[in-house]
């Protein structure tokens, strides 16, 4: 798939985001929206999965870790044909599959979610799993920039760089913002990138929000061997939606009417421009 | 009489599991940095490749065998109660209970028999958290007999075990050779009339010590032994608390939320009966021998006896 037909499915997820979140009236659009992109990429290029069978054997695995992001892998995987988009909006209601957070019951979720921290140790788990059996499907997890100050990241980091799980991809979407405040305020991470080196992990550093700058990193990724690779992505929180970006206040609420109104605007104009860069 | 063979249930958890080695090439065994303590050492020792150290880390490794699960294999998770159900709860809760995967929590050195090393380690809780969480099976094996055939029951159980060994050795009790095991039934160990004594793990001993003493002084006691405590034979309970009227609980565990919660919860739903809990009294343990432990917090069959008598 070439640039411009992601750009367009990653615009489509994050209407899915937008439409669901304000239909639930809570949840977490602005790290849904950061990683729209990466979920995109990954879901239509990067990994060997099939939505006619979501639970194919040797598939690719995906382990949000940063499970209060779920709108925007349940928008990619219904835009991926796992289940009907028209199911977004059932959101976080009751009798809905789609949960607050992750669960194993949806068409293409890998492992429940939510609890920060937790997701990567599954990831490991089944990147073990896949070496122990000599198979060659790849392990993908995604982390919050914030989620990282949780100390089972590291416990989780340390094994993975001793076992030298090169089938394992980590991948920090590093927006900046966590619930009270900016991530350098509240307790820093940083730097993220040396720190994932010290634990014996291949880093790259890579724009988000840039579909060439992501296919080279997760080849990288794919191609080293002997160590885990961990991929530190600078995002813009709330991505796509004016006056979501890159304000931490939107990481948990909803839009109001008028604010979804403005919000759908955005979205509907970034796709119109995409349309007609296609038709140019 | 001849002296009664010992073993700690630990030993038959490490020797089970690598007897299961053999039979399930998918079973994998993970631990904390600690196999030679929780046996699983000896699992290592006959399938290297299969055995993941996953250093001091239990949170991590609870995720590793929630992951291991899902792309296949039969995990069985070791480190110390303490740690197994203390420490890493949130993690059993949401990694494992939450998705209801196929792993199975070999925890010992549980309650006051960790002995010397005294309360930071001696885990009365854990019956407490793992039965709260839903879905899990939750097993207290009494000695040797049942704990082998606890871990066979685990790993053709499809969902989440936890299962609960110590570090002491333990009379053999269930040689015999109508002795039956099923997860959710519990066993009659000895038949009476006048009191129930319900109890599990190490305590059945002390229960079938103290019915003894109670005998030579006319009171028969009937006493149950209950291995899995969740989901629990509430059917045997109930039976049994019909015809005595009286039901004491014994167990190296809080009196709060463990097996004579479990009772109370069970009775008080079916039969309102009496119920009398023994166990760790909401106070933290010490250290000490494992024996010097259970006479102190009168657990051992002297402790029981007594309590039983006063009661009724």
């Amino acid at each position: 798939m070439n640039n411009l037909e992601l750009q367009k499915r990653a615009n489509d997820v994050r209407i899915g985001i937008v439409k669901a979140v304000h239909s639930a009236k809570a949840g977490h659009p602005g790290g849904s929206l950061s990683a729209a992109d990466v979920f995109t990429y990954l879901y239509f290029e990067e990994m060997n999965i099939d939505p006619q069978n979501p639970d194919m054997e040797d598939r690719d695995r995906f382990v949000l870790s940063k499970g209060h992001t779920a709108p925007g892998l349940y928008a990619t995987l219904a835009h991926r044909g796992f289940f009907p988009v028209e199911d977004l909006t059932t959101l976080r209601k009751l009798g809905s599959y789609l949960q607050g957070h992750p669960t194993i019951q949806v068409p293409g979720v890998d492992m429940a979610s939510g609890s920060l921290g937790q997701g990567i140790s599954a990831a490991v788990g089944m990147a073990l799993g896949a070496k122990m059996d000599g198979k060659d499907f790849r392990v993908y997890t995604l982390l919050g920039d914030g989620e990282i100050q949780e100390g089972q990241v590291w416990e989780a980091a340390m094994f993975a760089g001793h076992r030298k799980l090169d089938n394992l991809c980590v991948i920090v979407d590093n927006n900046g913002l966590q619930i009270d405040g900016a991530v350098a305020d509240v307790c820093s991470p940083y730097p993220i990138d040396e720190k994932f080196k010290a634990f014996n992990f291949h880093t790259i550093n890579v724009d988000a929000h840039d579909f060439d700058a992501l296919r080279a990193a997760f080849a990288e990724a794919k191609n080293t061997k002997g160590m885990p690779t961990c991929i530190v992505m600078h995002s813009v929180k709330g991505k796509g939606v004016s006056f979501m970006e890159g304000v931490a206040d939107w990481h948990g609420k909803a839009p109001n009417d008028d604010e979804f109104a403005v919000a759908m605007a955005d979205l509907e104009k970034i796709g119109a421009e995409l349309e007609k860069a296609g038709e140019a | 009489m001849a002296e009664v063979k010992k073993i700690a249930t630990r030993e038959s958890y490490g020797a089970t599991l690598k007897e299961l080695g053999a039979e399930y090439p998918n079973l994998v065994v993970l631990d904390a940095d600690l196999a030679a303590s929780t046996k699983t050492g000896v699992f290592q020792k006959a399938y290297p490749d299969r055995h993941i150290d996953c250093g001091i880390a239990e949170a991590n490794m609870m995720g590793i065998a929630a992951g291991l699960s899902l792309v296949g294999k039969i995990p069985f998770v070791s480190s110390f109660a303490m740690f197994a159900a203390g420490r890493a709860f949130e993690q059993v809760r949401n990694s494992i209970g939450y998705p209801h995967l196929n792993v199975k929590i070999g925890a010992t050195h549980a309650g006051i028999t960790v002995g010397e090393d005294g309360a930071s380690h001696q885990c009365n809780e854990d019956i407490a958290l793992m039965r709260s969480i839903p879905g899990m099976v939750v097993m207290c094996p009494a000695d040797d007999v049942e704990a082998r055939a606890a871990v066979r029951a685990a790993v053709e159980h499809n969902g989440p075990v936890y299962m609960r060994f110590g570090r002491a050795a333990v009379p053999v009790i269930n040689d015999k050779p109508d002795y039956k095991f099923e997860i959710g039934k519990g066993n009659i160990v000895r038949e009476g009339n006048d009191v129930t004594i319900v109890a599990t793990g190490i305590c059945v001993d002390s229960a079938l010590g103290a019915a003894e003493k109670l005998a030579a002084d006319g009171i028969s006691a009937e006493v149950v032994s209950i291995c899995t405590i969740k989901p629990l034979d509430d059917d045997l309970i109930v039976q049994s608390a019909k015809k005595t009227g009286k039901v004491v609980t014994v167990e190296e565990h809080s009196v709060i939320g463990g097996l004579g919660a479990a009772v109370c919860e069970c009775l008080s739903a079916n039969l309102p009966t009496p119920v009398k809990r023994l166990g760790m009294q909401d106070v933290f343990g010490e250290s000490g021998s494992a024996s010097d432990l259970m006479k102190k917090y009168g657990l051992d069959a002297e402790g029981v006896y007594k309590s039983v008598k006063e009661w009724l």
